[in-house]
């Protein structure tokens, strides 16, 4: 009997698991779709597109759509494609997701090892910033800029971000750091260290999983950020979403959906790099302290 | 003077009182044991004498020099944490210089100490590896090479081998000793092993809700306990304490202790100050060693007392057997002999060495002889 039951087990296995596979195998195919839509009409003629073949691989192979949306689209009044844009975004989100990440790492290294009278009010208070809903501070926001006369600069964004990534990259590290020895650091305290070497010896050099967490959340916040981007920027600080949109929306000529597919993966290229390289620090990161051991 | 002066030292967090004006000077050299149970205050007062905690009032001095506010770093001590509390990041190499290294000492000498105390401590071999590859017991060395490098007035001990296996505890146990007898260093500490108090120490400081219980040689402790506390803390199996009485028989002072069938046992005391209890209810301390067969009594005690009891348990140890007997209403642990010819539910004839036996007050539990 137990024989028996033992076989019957292991093929009810086999059908829920083929099933299972089954069903995740369509959601894949179902979230991949948009990705194919796109990949396969942006290497394609627009005469491929307009005459009904969205779905069809495409007869003609060109890159050309991608040259152009890279380079000579026009974007608002300007014919320079999307190029300048890419710039922007890198030189807003390399420092606002340095210096977020950095600020995080600082409050959380002083709210779990040089503990003060109502730091957890202060702890929660940081936390309250993930959320504030990013449309109720444009207005007090850009009064602040126009204070400070950074309206409409790169630098300006850059602050804007910092400011809304310290809440996420605070709570991030302080919950990992309240896990790590507080003897290692009264250690080095009486190995003669001092704040910001303690940090930057002990502290940092093993935050690297939490560290990876917090640059890819903060990257890809920064990178897709399109509200922001859209009130803060001047003409020349714009960042690629932005300009993504004014590529895709403009009003005159002929739509060329094949320069604006290129376009959008054009945008979305460097969040998906970075997701790809630093993919398994994240879950590393985000299970770190909660598993013992 | 002190070498390591602790004094009129209390410490509160807020209005709570967690160490009560505590006075304990330390010679150079000596190798002074905090001992007591969790929660009484010895990490707290090894913390203060580091730094790592402020001194709500007192003062801590090191070779005369106030410590009070003194940064821990600039105290000139070194000390050996309960996890070790190595570096992940580093090698061993760097674990131990690090201090070095923050004090500005130029690489070279950093090499050359960090090569003299690898070599004093075995563990040349083990410089470049990281603290994550290491045995538990090499953690250890580790932890004591990065506090020797720096040649520090005290070591500060946190409870070192708590995290060690059994075995490997004894061996670390003998390392520290050996270690301190050849350089002869300034030690504090801390740890709730009764056992690694006695053997390791010059002198033990018994603490307990926050109070200095007993300061005093291994040898005063044992055989001497201030208090109630102190006697059944110190000592395994812990010492015996059971109600008596005190009376004069032929004009010295005996204590009547009630045995298992309500007879008294009339056992004579070698104090003769007791004598001012006499008629008085106190609290008799007997250590289980001190209760044997006859065979095995002391040679040299010139006050061995006689009584029969009934045998209750006999837990054979191997080198030792533990024999349980009811004494003045109490459960009382015989240390004897493993070859003592003792069975459960038997009357035996034990010898009890009265010159070791301790007398309390019932009311305040302090000693009151010898």
């Amino acid at each position: 009997m137990s024989v028996a039951s033992q076989d019957t087990a292991i093929r009810t296995g086999r059908v829920t698991r083929t099933l299972i596979y089954l069903v995740l195998l369509l959601f894949a195919l179902f979230y991949l779709l948009p990705l194919y839509v796109m990949v396969v009409n942006s290497v394609k003629p627009l005469s491929e597109i307009t005459g009904g073949g969205m779905m069809n691989l495409p007869e003609v192979f060109t890159l050309e759509p991608w040259a152009k949306a890279w380079s000579s689209a026009q974007i608002g009044v300007e014919p320079t494609g999307l190029a300048p844009y890419f710039w922007n975004s890198i030189k807003m989100v390399v420092p606002a997701v340095a210096i977020s990440t950095v600020l995080g790492a600082l409050n959380g290294y002083v709210l779990t090892k040089w503990r003060f009278k109502y730091d957890t009010i202060v702890f929660g208070l940081i936390l309250f910033a993930c959320f504030i809903p990013f449309q109720i501070v444009l207005i007090p926001m850009a009064k602040m800029l126009g204070i400070m006369g950074i309206a409409g600069t790169t630098w300006g964004l850059v602050l804007v971000h910092v400011v809304y990534g310290i809440g996420f990259t605070t709570l991030y590290f302080r919950n990992y750091y309240a896990v790590f020895p507080t003897e290692l650091i009264r250690a080095a305290q009486i190995d003669g260290a001092g704040f910001f070497q303690i940090f930057w010896r002990i502290l940092l050099p093993s935050s690297g999983p939490i560290a990876v967490v917090s640059i890819i959340w903060q990257f890809t916040n920064i990178w897709n950020d399109f509200l922001f981007g859209a009130s803060f920027a001047g003409a020349d600080s714009q960042p690629m979403t932005v300009a993504l949109n004014n590529l895709v929306q403009a009003s005159h000529g002929v739509k060329e959906y094949n320069v604006h597919f290129a376009g959008a993966i054009l945008a979305a290229l460097p969040t998906l790099l970075v997701y790809i390289v630093a993919g398994r620090y994240f879950v590393r990161g985000l299970m770190a302290g909660s598993v013992k051991g | 003077m002190g070498f390591l002066e602790i004094d009129n030292t209390t410490k509160s967090y807020g209005a709570v009182e967690v160490l009560h004006n505590v006075d304990i000077s330390v010679e150079e050299g000596e190798f002074l044991v905090l001992v007591g149970p969790s929660g009484c205050g010895k990490s707290t007062l090894l913390n203060m004498i580091a730094g790592l905690e402020d001194i709500t009032s007192g003062e801590i001095r090191i070779k005369d020099n106030l410590m009070n506010g003194v940064h821990p770093s600039k105290r000139n001590i070194a000390m050996v944490f309960q996890s070790y509390a190595l570096y992940p990041n580093m090698t061993v190499g760097q674990n131990i210089t690090f201090g070095l290294e923050m004090h500005g000492v130029p690489k070279a000498e950093r090499d050359k100490a960090m090569n003299d105390v690898a070599n004093l401590l075995q563990i040349e071999q083990l410089l470049d590896r990281k603290p994550g590859a290491l045995s538990g017991g090499q953690r250890q060395r580790v932890a004591m090479g990065r506090a020797l490098v720096r040649n520090p007035d005290v070591f500060l001990f946190d409870e070192p081998l708590s995290n060690l296996d059994a075995k490997l505890r004894v061996d670390m146990r003998t390392e520290i000793k050996k270690l301190h007898h050849k350089l002869g260093t300034t030690i504090v500490y801390v740890t709730h092993d009764q056992i690694e108090a006695m053997t390791l120490s010059t002198r033990i400081a018994v603490m307990n809700g926050g109070y200095v219980q007993q300061l005093g040689t291994p040898q005063e402790i044992y055989d001497a306990p201030a208090n109630i506390f102190v006697a059944t803390f110190m000592g395994s199996p812990a010492m015996n304490v059971v109600p008596a009485k005190v009376a004069m028989a032929n004009g010295r002072p005996v204590a009547h202790v009630n045995l298992h069938d309500g007879q008294v046992a009339e056992l004579p005391f070698s104090q003769d100050n007791l004598a001012d209890w006499a008629g008085k209810d106190i609290l008799l301390g007997i250590r289980p060693e001190t209760i044997t067969d006859e065979d095995a009594a002391d040679r040299k005690s010139s006050n061995i007392a006689h009584m029969t009891n009934r045998i209750v348990v006999t837990e054979p140890a191997g080198s030792d057997t533990f024999v349980t007997m009811s004494l003045g209403g109490k459960d009382v642990i015989a240390r004897m002999r493993s070859d003592a010819n003792v069975a459960p539910g038997a009357d035996f004839m034990f010898a009890v060495n009265m010159e070791k036996a301790v007398a309390f007050d019932p009311e305040t539990e302090v000693r009151i002889a010898p």
